[in-house]
């Protein structure tokens, strides 16, 4: 605002502490309770899985495999692997393709046209799409072209088709935060347009895309439901060892053993539950770091 | 992507010392199409289109792997007996495809889900961009972005193992059972508050100071003028917000796989253990599902629709965010 708004600003927000008619005290009270509740909610997820969870947080948890008899025994071992084998290939397979999509929609596509006016749409309705339905699409398109569905490829793609719309909207935000001038000065200079993007545009641009594309990848991280629809993948108990070995997850091995009766499979959960909170919390921060120290401001 | 674009090897006027674009906007598009001759350009920019284009095949192909399947499904079950059918028992010897049931299980846990939802995060939301210090707000934020990064299968495990025994049964003196669609959704309800607030807190900045001005200078204290002016002019995007929040609590698989329960009946009361549409698709997949069979091509039907359910809802959104915009 202005300094004008400001000015004008600031008199009525000291007015409002004169209010205290009862209804606006209720009002600001049920509001503090709204937000209370939200906080609590976070705080008593967190410490009831701690609690479950803190008897099994040892070096089984990363050395075993999962047991179906022996749940004092199981750990998450195939779990963890299988999580980085898939994240990688969701990585590999969405970052290139999602910032590749978001740079043509922004930076070369005419928008009068049909076809780039559908593009648009259609990213839109993606990212609207249960998570589910990616798996489904996954099952059905590795069906098709012969592919095992119980693979860490199939696994890959189910992922990175569900996050390619929210890479493609990072990318596409943090290019159009780039000045229109550093594209003229490039311009100027004789560089292709192409050139510019790769040259200028696009490295301004990259601290935006690496922190949309970490977050879009720490959901991934978490996702279970398109990767149920791949079939079995619960009860794996070696190392992924390739695009074409069989894994599962840490959601999906966190869902199979909360599924289970026997309140060792619940400590067992819980356990991989907070393992599986730190993770995530590693690569927020990571991402935070990221903007907060190399975005520019321009 | 340009077709006008002649083929030729790179002449004077279109080289590289061609002048500077248009100074208001960088109209790289144009530029391009005025080049020639650069192969390796209009390569890679075809490249990029390509990619752009993926997501539309991306569509294409869910529509296409849901419909194939569907199809077979009802060409053994008539598409009337599956939408009107109360008996859902697909692996019973008799066996039957009413998805009723399922469709009251959603109904319920989205229900549930949105009446905490709705409440809590538009109270939050009107409390961070009305009241909320700068201070608060900075610590508050992260907090809803924390709850929003939580996967849901860890929701799932909160709601069936603690919100179930622990605040219904013992807190609320609540009879529910181990499965029950209360508890799925009142975690799926948890689950999406950030969704609601956030979206809703961003409609609510930016309502333009001038109106918050006006409405005091007519002697309106902070309450009223959040109620009556603040929130009426973000209406179109809190409504984005809960239609939104509504179809994410459809399409929620892992929340209502663990804590709504799996057996599939016309879900009448809120302590009734109940399946719904996402957590029939995640049972039977988990088990063994043979392509081709009718089991497989079961939940692809089931899909389909869970599909389109979600694509009116979005739709639908698109046309009321459209209709009662205000534009400032």
């Amino acid at each position: 605002m202005t300094s004008i708004g400001d000015l004008a600003g600031k008199p009525l927000r000291a007015e409002r502490h004169g209010d205290r008619s009862f209804t606006s005290v209720a009002f600001l009270a049920a509001l503090w309770f709204t937000v209370a509740f939200a906080v609590l909610c976070l705080a008593v997820l967190l410490v009831d899985a701690f609690l479950d969870g803190a008897v099994r947080l040892d070096a089984r948890l990363f050395t075993e495999y999962t047991s179906q008899v022996l749940p004092e025994r199981a750990g998450a071992r195939a779990a963890i692997l299988g999580s980085a084998w898939v994240i990688a290939v969701t990585a590999a397979l969405a970052i290139p393709l999602g910032v590749a999509a978001g740079v043509y929609l922004e930076e070369f596509a005419d928008g009068n046209r049909w076809y780039n006016r559908l593009i648009e749409v259609n990213i839109t309705n993606l990212a609207a799409v249960p998570a589910i339905v990616y798996g489904m699409l996954t099952a059905g398109f590795a069906l098709s072209i012969g592919l095992e569905r119980r693979v860490v490829l199939a696994g890959g793609i189910a992922l990175a088709l569900l996050i390619l719309p929210v890479i493609i909207i990072a990318t596409r935000e943090a290019v159009r935060a780039v000045p229109v001038e550093i594209r003229q000065g490039s311009l100027a200079l004789g560089a292709t347009p192409l050139q510019t993007v790769w040259r200028q545009t696009l490295p301004s641009a990259v601290p935006g895309i690496a922190t949309g594309s970490i977050l879009a990848l720490s959901r991934a991280f978490g996702e279970a439901a398109p990767l149920l629809l791949l079939g079995g993948l619960v009860f794996v108990n070696y190392d992924p060892d390739g695009l074409m070995s069989g894994f599962t997850t840490l959601p999906i091995q966190i869902f199979s053993w909360a599924s289970q009766p026997q309140l060792a499979f619940q400590q067992v959960a819980s356990a991989a539950i907070i393992l599986m909170l730190v993770l995530l919390l590693v690569m927020n921060a990571l991402a935070i770091l990221i903007r907060n120290r190399y975005q520019k401001r321009w | 992507m340009s077709s006008t674009a002649a083929h030729g090897g790179p002449s004077l006027e279109t080289g590289p010392h061609r002048g500077t674009p248009k100074k208001s906007e960088p109209d790289l598009g144009a530029a391009l199409k005025r080049r020639r001759g650069r192969y390796g350009e209009r390569a890679a920019l075809l490249g990029l289109g390509g990619a752009a284009a993926v997501s539309v095949l991306v569509t294409i192909g869910i529509i296409v792997s849901l419909l194939m399947p569907a199809l077979d499904f009802f060409r053994e079950v008539s598409l009337w007996r599956f939408l009107t059918g109360t008996r859902w028992a697909p692996t019973f010897s008799n066996a039957d495809y009413g998805v009723l049931p399922l469709i009251s299980g959603t109904l319920w846990t989205t229900f549930i889900g949105l009446l905490i939802a709705i409440p809590f995060g538009l109270g939050a939301a009107v409390y961070l961009s009305e009241y909320a210090h700068q201070r608060v707000r900075k610590i508050l934020k992260p907090v809803l972005e924390i709850l929003a990064g939580i996967p849901s299968v860890v929701y799932g495990y909160f709601a069936l193992y603690f919100v179930a025994p622990v605040v219904l049964n013992d807190l609320l003196s609540v009879e529910v059972g181990t499965f029950s669609v209360l508890a799925a959704g009142l975690v799926l309800g948890i689950m999406i508050i950030p969704t609601v607030a956030s979206l809703s807190e961003d409609a609510m900045s930016a309502v333009p100071q001038a109106l918050r001005h006006g409405s005091f200078a007519l002697g309106a204290n902070k309450m009223r003028t959040t109620v009556r002016v603040v929130f009426p002019a973000a209406i179109s995007g809190i409504t984005a917000s809960i239609v939104l929040a509504l179809s994410r609590a459809v399409g929620e698989t892992m929340i209502v796989a663990l804590a709504a329960g799996t057996r599939a009946q016309v879900v009448t009361g809120p302590t009734e253990n109940g399946q719904t549409m996402t957590g029939f698709i995640a049972q039977t997949a988990t088990g063994e599902s043979t392509p081709g069979t009718l089991t497989y091509n079961t939940l692809f039907a089931v899909g389909l629709l869970l599909f389109a359910i979600t694509l009116v809802i979005n739709l639908f959104a698109g046309v009321i965010v459209r209709r009662i915009r205000e534009v400032y």
